[in-house]
């Protein structure tokens, strides 16, 4: 559905990416992971279109990608939850789920008011802070809005950047479980995370990036049983 | 002294209407702020050419002299070809002075430069094409003179209260749009994560031209409203009022917008004080000094950081 | 070839400008080179503003007039003071710079933006002062200015031609000249560098942004102020006209065309924006205009400059 080939990101003289190469299949959860500054964001930013890569290619169901502005790349069925949320902290939460709907603009509106309820039936907490200005919110419940905001684009693909960042560990329980349900509901995911154990646990098939390039590859349980993996991340895990 | 308090509450009325048009101008500072961070020094120049535009309609209105002049269509047919042309004017001065620049990511520097440059350009443009003499508005066929009303036995010109509803007005449709309409839930997304409001979908170009037409209209339209109350323009005129509705949006807390009003109303007012209680000719002067004491004591504005964060567009 | 014009370029220039007045056809050619050289002087003050520290001031006049002003009262029969030139000059240095510390200090901390905007203000504000401070006691002379100001002397020896002006005006543009460079290739100069492109790494670098900004406007200033007070001295009289915001325009247009940064270029925009509207004379009415324009056109185009043979920044680096 989604591939990467040899994608080189450069960002003035530091070199951010060396020519990754990577596939999200259809329907599959397809985690990246990698330690700090290893270019898992980059990557990220390179698929939507904020970051220009320096060579290579990035082409979604055929089409590609890395000529276009974000928000073309956005109308095409790609969706982003930035790493650290970013919601529009002095907007509603209402406002939020809106805008993520900005691509959708001349839908009829008991079309959208559908889909916000879809997103309240995900996230109860939300309905309840509907009118709540977002930046006074608990970071789990920005995380919430942040997902379920990328959620009323439609996407066909969905950008997870580092969402159990922060947050506590009921909550990330919390937040894997509605992952693993809207990929159920089939939603095709590239998620990124630190916390490989519980990555890899959701996981149809992973990647590792160390200092810009792909170290390794495979299902799940291939990841799960190298060793590179095991000692770089579920040793720290 | 006895006279002065005598006419003191004339000034108070001379100050807000005054003020309410500085607040207008002050909104055009602010919104452009509030999403590109940066002051549009060209702004008090579009105000002028704003002026220029009622002046040159209401001119060709007199010369056909439609079976008297009432306000109540002449304000409309003087106000909106001025908002419109300084919308549109405004729109370009942004894609051809500024967007090229940031653009490409350049300094702080560089659009600031270019900025005064575009503001000279409009000065001369319009002092070469109309003449460095200034230009006269009859007010008096539209608003006459002995058009006032008493209360409390101060006199009071209809012209300074129809100036203040009139900004009133507008500023009410300018908090509308932007709290209430989809145009500006995208303009406050872009003033507070361009990034993220374009991974939304959102075009960022188009909002920043939105953001431009809207405050240059308002420009446009505080230039009908300060030709028709002082009578005589000049293509010098931004520059003081520029620096005055600069000001407000200080005082105001810049990128707030009601905050841009409020300044706007009490340095009208400041204004108004000073001119009555010390030498007129120093007015400007201690517009400036409470420029530079704002900036000192309370450069997040008056109203506070956290109303100046949560109206902030 | 460029190589070698660029090495030897400012020698020429210097030897041309020794030179000039000796072939000027009369004295009024001789008294526009002078005031090419008072300009080129504050054209280099504002260059150490804008162009090492990017910090924007549209007031710089401003300064040029509180120098000439100061001049007038210390050396006219204005308060019946004569003090000696060099007396006078001295005062002038000291009190431009205050004014440019007191004028920059509150803004230091805010954003650059602010600056600009705080300048403009100042630079109409000394205008207003100096047309108004006449009544209740006269003070600047108001719109009448002040007249009968001693010419400048030395040990005896009066200057009152003007191509003694030009030769004491280029002794001073060569001394600024050099303390221009001397400047640029310091630490202070790094600073400033620093401090222009990004301040706020300049910060975490370890740079005192807010003493450096205080020095770039108290250095700016002082040269303004010095050339105000040749000002003075040379024209014998001083008005509030002189000091309109369009001289601020015109010397801000001079850094910019000859490239912000640039000593040779600022020079060189001096030249270029003084001479021109003697050599076309039906200029003059379109004049800021076309300043406007170059102001937008060398930024959206050639940010380095139209007149600087190199960019500032290439310079610094073969200085290093």
């Amino acid at each position: 559905m989604l591939e990467l080939r040899q994608i080189v990101s450069q960002y003035g003289p530091v070199i951010a990416l060396r020519g990754v190469d990577l596939t999200v299949r259809q329907g599959e959860i397809t985690c990246l992971l990698g330690g700090n500054a290893a270019g898992k964001s980059t990557i990220m930013k390179t698929i939507i279109g904020l970051v220009r890569p320096t060579s290579g290619t990035v082409s979604f169901e055929g089409q590609t990608l890395n000529k276009l502005p974000t928000r073309a790349i956005v109308s095409r069925g790609i969706a982003l939850v930035p790493e650290g949320r970013r919601i529009f902290g002095r907007m509603t939460v209402w406002e939020n789920l809106a805008l993520g709907a900005h691509v959708r603009r001349g839908r009829p509106q008991a079309e959208i008011d559908e889909d916000i309820e879809r997103i309240y039936g995900l996230f109860p907490r939300l309905r309840e802070r509907v009118t709540q200005v977002a930046g006074t919110m608990s970071g789990g419940e920005q995380q919430m809005l942040a997902m379920g905001r990328a959620l009323m684009a439609r996407p066909r693909l969905l950008l997870l950047d580092e969402p159990s960042m922060g947050l506590s560990p009921a909550f990330v329980d919390q937040v894997f479980d509605i992952i693993q349900a809207i990929n159920r509901q089939g939603m095709t995911i590239l998620l990124v995370e630190q916390n490989a154990n519980v990555a890899l646990s959701i996981a149809q098939r992973g990647y590792v990036l160390t200092t810009g390039r792909i170290v390794a590859s495979g299902t799940s349980a291939e990841l799960l049983a190298a060793d590179e993996v095991r000692h770089a991340y579920l040793g720290e895990a | 002294m006895a006279d002065i308090l005598a006419i003191l509450p004339q000034q108070l009325v001379f100050g807000l209407s005054l003020g309410a048009v500085y607040g207008l101008i002050a909104l055009g500072y602010t919104m452009v702020y509030g999403v590109l961070s940066m002051i549009n020094f060209a702004h008090g120049e579009v105000f002028m050419v704003g002026a220029y535009i009622g002046w040159a309609v209401l001119t060709v209105l007199i010369g056909h002299a439609f079976g008297g002049l009432n306000p109540l269509w002449v304000l409309p047919v003087l106000l909106i070809p001025a908002m419109l042309l300084c919308g549109g004017l405004g729109v370009v001065i942004e894609r051809v002075a500024y967007r090229p620049l940031y653009a490409r990511g350049a300094s702080r520097l560089g659009p600031l430069i270019s900025a005064v440059g575009a503001s000279i350009v409009l000065q001369n443009a319009v002092m070469l094409s109309q003449g460095a003499r200034m230009k006269v508005y009859m007010t008096n066929l539209v608003f006459p003179a002995d058009w006032r009303f008493n209360v409390l036995g101060v006199s009071i010109s209809v012209l300074s209260i129809v100036i203040i509803v009139i900004s009133l007005l507008l500023m009410w449709g300018l908090v509308t749009l932007i709290q209430r309409t989809a145009l500006g839930r995208s303009i406050r997304a872009v003033a507070e994560d361009r990034e993220m409001a374009s991974v939304m979908g959102i075009d960022v170009g188009r909002v920043v031209s939105m953001t431009f037409f809207l405050g240059s209209a308002l420009g446009g339209a505080a230039g009908v409203l300060i030709g028709l109350y002082y009578t005589q323009i000049d293509f010098m005129m931004g520059y003081a009022a520029g620096l005055k509705a600069f000001t407000a949006a200080v005082l105001g807390g810049i990128g707030n917008i009601k905050g841009a009003m409020m300044g706007g109303l009490l340095l009208g007012v400041i204004e108004s004080l000073a001119s009555t209680f010390i030498n007129p000719a120093f007015k400007d002067v201690v517009t400036f000094a409470v420029l530079i004491l704002a900036l000192i004591f309370k450069p997040e504005g008056l109203f506070g950081e956290p109303l100046a964060d949560r109206e902030k567009i | 070839m460029t190589e070698r014009l660029t090495r030897y370029g400012p020698f020429l220039l210097a030897l041309i400008a020794l030179v000039a007045p000796l072939l000027a056809p009369n004295d009024y050619v001789i008294g526009v080179l002078a005031r090419i050289c008072l300009y080129a002087l504050l054209a280099l003050g504002l260059n150490i503003v804008v162009g090492f520290a990017g910090l924007l001031d549209l007031g710089f006049v401003a300064f040029f007039g509180i120098g000439s002003y100061v001049y007038a009262f210390l050396a006219s029969p204005h308060f019946g003071l004569h003090l000696p030139f060099a007396a006078v000059m001295l005062v002038i240095i000291f009190t431009a710079a205050g004014s440019g510390v007191l004028i920059g200090a509150p803004t230091l901390r805010l954003r650059g933006d602010y600056l600009a905007i705080v300048t403009l203000g100042f630079g109409e504000i000394t205008y207003i002062c100096l047309v108004n401070l006449d009544r209740p006691v006269n003070i600047t002379g108001g719109p009448n200015g002040l007249l009968s100001i001693d010419p400048p002397s030395f040990l005896g020896f009066v200057i009152d031609h003007n191509i003694e002006y030009y030769y004491l005006f280029l002794l001073t543009l060569g001394l600024v000249v050099l303390l221009s460079r001397r400047l640029r290739d310091s630490r202070i100069g790094w600073a400033w560098r620093a401090i222009r492109e990004d301040e706020i790494a300049a910060e975490a670098m370890g740079v005192n942004t807010t003493m450096a900004k205080l020095q770039a406007f108290a250095v700016g200033a002082s040269i303004a102020g010095f050339a105000g007070g040749l000002l003075a001295s040379w024209q014998r009289s001083v008005f509030p006209d002189n000091f309109l915001l369009q001289e601020s325009i015109n010397i801000l247009a001079m850094v910019i065309l000859g490239g912000l940064g640039s000593v040779l270029g600022a020079i060189l925009g001096a030249v270029a924006i003084v001479s021109l509207p003697e050599i076309f004379r039906d200029f003059a009415l379109y004049r800021l205009l076309a300043f406007g324009l170059i102001l937008i056109l060398v930024m959206i185009l050639r940010p380095q400059g139209l007149l600087a043979p190199r960019s500032g920044a290439r310079r610094s680096a073969e200085t290093k």
